[in-house]
């Protein structure tokens, strides 16, 4: 499967914790900010709340990249859930790094709620990275191909 | 009787996969176990067992069945083609050719399994005599000859050459399409080859095991032994027996959700698993004691009460070697047999 | 091995214990099988040598649910996997009787590396030699006794037992190679080398879950993969990323509380060094949250269960590659 890098359009999944990515992201929407249609938001509870396999079955069925949004450190809706979730995406981010996956793909970001600009920012960036790195081959699961 | 220089075997496979796939034994980080012949592959025909028994090449460990797509409202079925084009498995063993009548019983009596059996059709053995039978190899107890294996051609690997002896129609032909490679030869050495494993066959330790206590009979007799609470206690309930075994032949049917379709696929399934043959109400086997029991029972008391007495066991060893808990199909014939005296 | 015999013996008779966990005699030298012995009689074919490999701790959460103790075996690498299990409430302390065995490194029988093995000499404890008299059907050779041995022992954690209630034989030091030096040379490739490495290892995987049905950390009563809820290929090796995906999540699901006992490798009937992914795991940790063994102190929080204000970003490492 051979893509023009120009008509490469990704599917990036972002998973966004309630109480400040997702509230971010619609402040970016309703201040009007740009970010690409590529991304495909799923709101979870807290950034803690996704289990590596979320992220592992997200590439699995197809997605070329994904990135955890939540609360800073220090800010989090349940006081300690993202300092978990720092820990647990720093570990499996090394491992998929240790098999040999691109580790831009995958990627964290802290995105209160009033940083619609950052989610904005984040997101084309994040995107523009996924487009110079092309199509991922290495972690999809052949039977989503067709 | 015909013959080919080993080092140019090479040429050979190169040969065959011209025209049609090619399955043999190949060494990739490691192990050796059948797959396709490429120019790169590593073959490897002097490993006298693979870990995974070359079944895969007639009852893959995963295939697909069909597959379910929606197309403007409607659902769309394709359904998976069947084998179509011959197929060569080359450097099969005895054991593993026998072990194919196994499964032929299972699969080709009715109502028949149309993959399997398109496979069957289009497949042709070229089997291998064993030239280092192992100690923990027992085929002569299914009685098998591991030096004059069954199959299309048999093949024997002595000193320098590889003697090639059609068997078959089918082995005729391939023969016949590769005549430029063979050479004609004498008999003498193969017989001599023949008579010396024969003589390793009567040195291995577990030639004298005795299916007395099995077959048709044993399901009434062993059913409820006591034996069986003391034998499979060390069992990890893993798979591994059961997919390294050449018999064993029980699948599951399952669905995978691709996002825009599903596939209906079928996989191999092990009776050790706590989910084998799970229904609506649960299990029917619902301690690893039971599990354990079906395995063995299956193997020498319910498939030879089906089948003419048949047992669905050839004897290649490969449990033994590879059990995780060393535990295995010899101890359970062992420990039963010693309870006669 | 007679003082091993002579112990369990006396303690089943004076009624301390009411079975005894160890390893049973099998067809050949090399395969012994983890197994339980009600009586004194039984005791006549149990057996410790070189090839008790196998870990009987994680037997002892079936036989905590049985009536009375039971005298269990533990070799200095097995009591790390006993605390692990006594930590998350898997087993009872009270339900075991714990004799510590001294230990001289163990053997992995495919080390041997000879075809038609009828008999070994040197591999019985306590009098295992330097060297192993292989016998087989195609000539005689010698091995040397390391050579033979399982990867894990070569990376001993040393031939302390972390818990018991009386010691019985002696050990030898086994340690003589680096235990993160695999994982750093994997490290140091390149992402196509490394991608290539595991797809060439993991392609191997007939997902027969023997490496996840002898860990004593993998102690959930059903497993995330053995559901029928969940979208998985489970025991089909349908695609290599599936084997991917099982190996890194059930590595994920046992990191912190990984003891390295390397159980995993072997029984592996691919041979695929499954250690690896635990190790890069447990090195990570080390390097990021501080020094920490599974299986030593009981009380000790394991790295993923706690955090620190000051903890790396997971973007520190996505900048570097």
């Amino acid at each position: 499967m051979s893509v023009n890098k120009e008509d490469f359009r990704p599917v990036i999944v972002a998973f966004c914790c309630n109480w400040c990515s997702y509230a971010g992201a619609d402040l970016a929407g309703s201040s009007r900010l740009a970010y690409p249609a590529d991304v495909k938001i799923i709101r979870v509870p807290c950034s803690c709340r996704v289990n590596p396999m979320f992220i592992l079955r997200a590439f699995e069925k197809g997605a070329d990249g994904v990135i955890l949004c939540g609360c800073h450190p220090g800010d989090c809706h349940y006081s300690t859930g993202n300092y978990y979730a720092r820990r647990r995406m720093t570990m499996l981010f090394s491992m998929l790094d240790f098999i040999g996956v691109e580790n831009g793909r995958t990627r964290v970001e802290w995105v209160s709620a009033a940083e619609g600009v950052k989610f904005s920012e984040t997101m084309n960036s994040f995107v523009e990275k996924i487009r110079s790195l092309g199509p991922n081959v290495r972690l999809g699961d052949i039977r989503c191909k067709n | 009787m015909h013959r080919i220089k080993k080092s140019e075997l090479p040429r050979l496979y190169e040969a065959i996969a011209k025209t049609q796939t090619l399955y043999l034994p190949v060494k990739s980080a490691g192990k050796t176990n059948f797959a396709v012949w490429t120019e790169t592959a590593q073959p490897d025909i002097d490993t006298l067992k693979t870990v995974k028994s070359p079944k895969d090449a007639f009852f893959p460990q995963c295939e697909n069945l069909y597959t379910v797509k929606r197309e403007e409202g409607k659902l769309k079925l394709t359904a998976e083609e069947l084998e179509s084009e011959s197929f060569v498995v080359f450097g099969i063993r005895a054991c593993d050719v026998r072990a194919l009548s196994v499964l032929d019983k299972v699969f080709l009596s009715n109502p028949v399994d149309t993959y399997y059996a398109a496979r069957r059709e289009h497949g042709i053995l070229v089997s291998l005599a064993c030239s280092r039978p192992e100690t923990s190899c027992f085929c002569g107890t299914f009685g098998i000859d591991c030096a004059q294996p069954e199959g299309d051609v048999a093949t024997w690997l002595c000193g320098e050459y590889l003697y090639w002896q059609p068997q078959t129609e089918k082995g005729e032909s391939l023969t016949n399409a590769l005549s430029d490679l063979l050479e004609e030869a004498e008999e003498a050495p193969v017989e001599k080859a023949k008579e010396e494993i024969r003589a390793i066959c009567e040195r291995l330790p577990l030639k004298d095991l005795s299916l007395e206590k099995w077959g048709a009979h044993a399901a009434h007799d062993n059913f409820d032994s006591p034996l069986w609470e003391e034998l499979y206690k060390g069992c990890l309930a893993c798979g591994t027996c059961t997919f390294v075994c050449p018999t064993c032949q029980c699948y599951d049917i399952k669905d995978y959700d691709t996002g825009n379709g599903i596939q209906r696929y079928r996989c191999w399934d092990s009776c050790m698993y706590s989910d084998f043959t799970m229904m609506a109400h649960g299990n029917n086997r619902t301690s690893q004691m039971q599990r354990f029991r079906q395995r063995f029972m299956h193997k020498l008391a319910y498939f030879p009460a089906n089948n003419d007495g048949m047992f669905s066991c050839v004897g290649c060893g490969r449990c033994v070697d590879k059990c995780p808990s060393h535990l295995n199909i010899v101890k359970v014939i062992k420990t039963f047999g010693k309870e006669e005296a | 091995m007679q003082e091993l015999i002579i112990r369990a013996k006396e303690l089943l008779e004076c009624g301390e214990v009411a079975r005894v966990l160890g390893w049973r005699k099998g067809e050949h030298v090399y395969d012994p099988e983890p197994a339980f012995f009600q009586s004194a009689d039984a005791l006549e074919n149990f057996v410790y040598n070189g090839f008790c490999g196998a870990n009987l701790s994680k037997y002892m959460i079936e036989a905590s649910k049985l009536e009375g103790k039971t005298l269990v075996f533990l070799k200095p690498c097995d009591t790390y996997s006993f605390n692990q299990l006594l930590a998350e409430h898997r087993i009872d302390r009270e339900k075991a009787y714990i004799i510590g065995v001294g230990c001289k490194g163990k053997l992995k029988i495919e080390n041997i590396g000879a075809d038609g093995i009828l008999d070994i000499e040197g591999a019985d404890y306590p009098d295992c030699g330097e060297e192993l008299n292989v016998k087989t059907l195609y000539g005689d050779v010698k091995v040397a006794y390391k050579d033979a041995m399982l990867e894990r022992c070569h990376v001993c954690k040393g031939k302390e037992h972390r818990i018991f209630d009386e010691k019985i034989g002696e050990s030898v030091d086994t340690l003589d190679a680096e235990r993160f030096a695999e994982v750093e040379r994997i490290e140091k490739m390149s992402p196509e080398e490394k991608f290539a490495y595991f797809q060439a290892e993991l392609s191997k995987c007939i997902r027969c879950n023997a490496c996840r049905n002898v860990c004593p950390a993998c102690s959930c009563r059903k497993c995330v993969f053995d559901s029928t809820k969940f979208d998985s290929a489970q025991k089909a090796n349908a695609t290599t990323f599936e084997e991917k995906m099982f190996h890194i999540i059930r590595a994920f699901h046992v990191a912190g509380r990984c003891t390295d006992c390397g159980e995993c490798s072997r029984v592996c009937p691919q041979g695929i060094p499954l250690h690896l992914f635990n190790r890069k795991f447990i090195k990570d940790m080390n390097e990021l949250y501080g020094d920490y063994q599974a299986g030593v102190d009981v009380d000790a929080k394991a790295p993923l269960v706690c955090f620190s204000q000051e903890d790396a970003e997971p973007g520190a490492l996505t900048e570097r590659g």
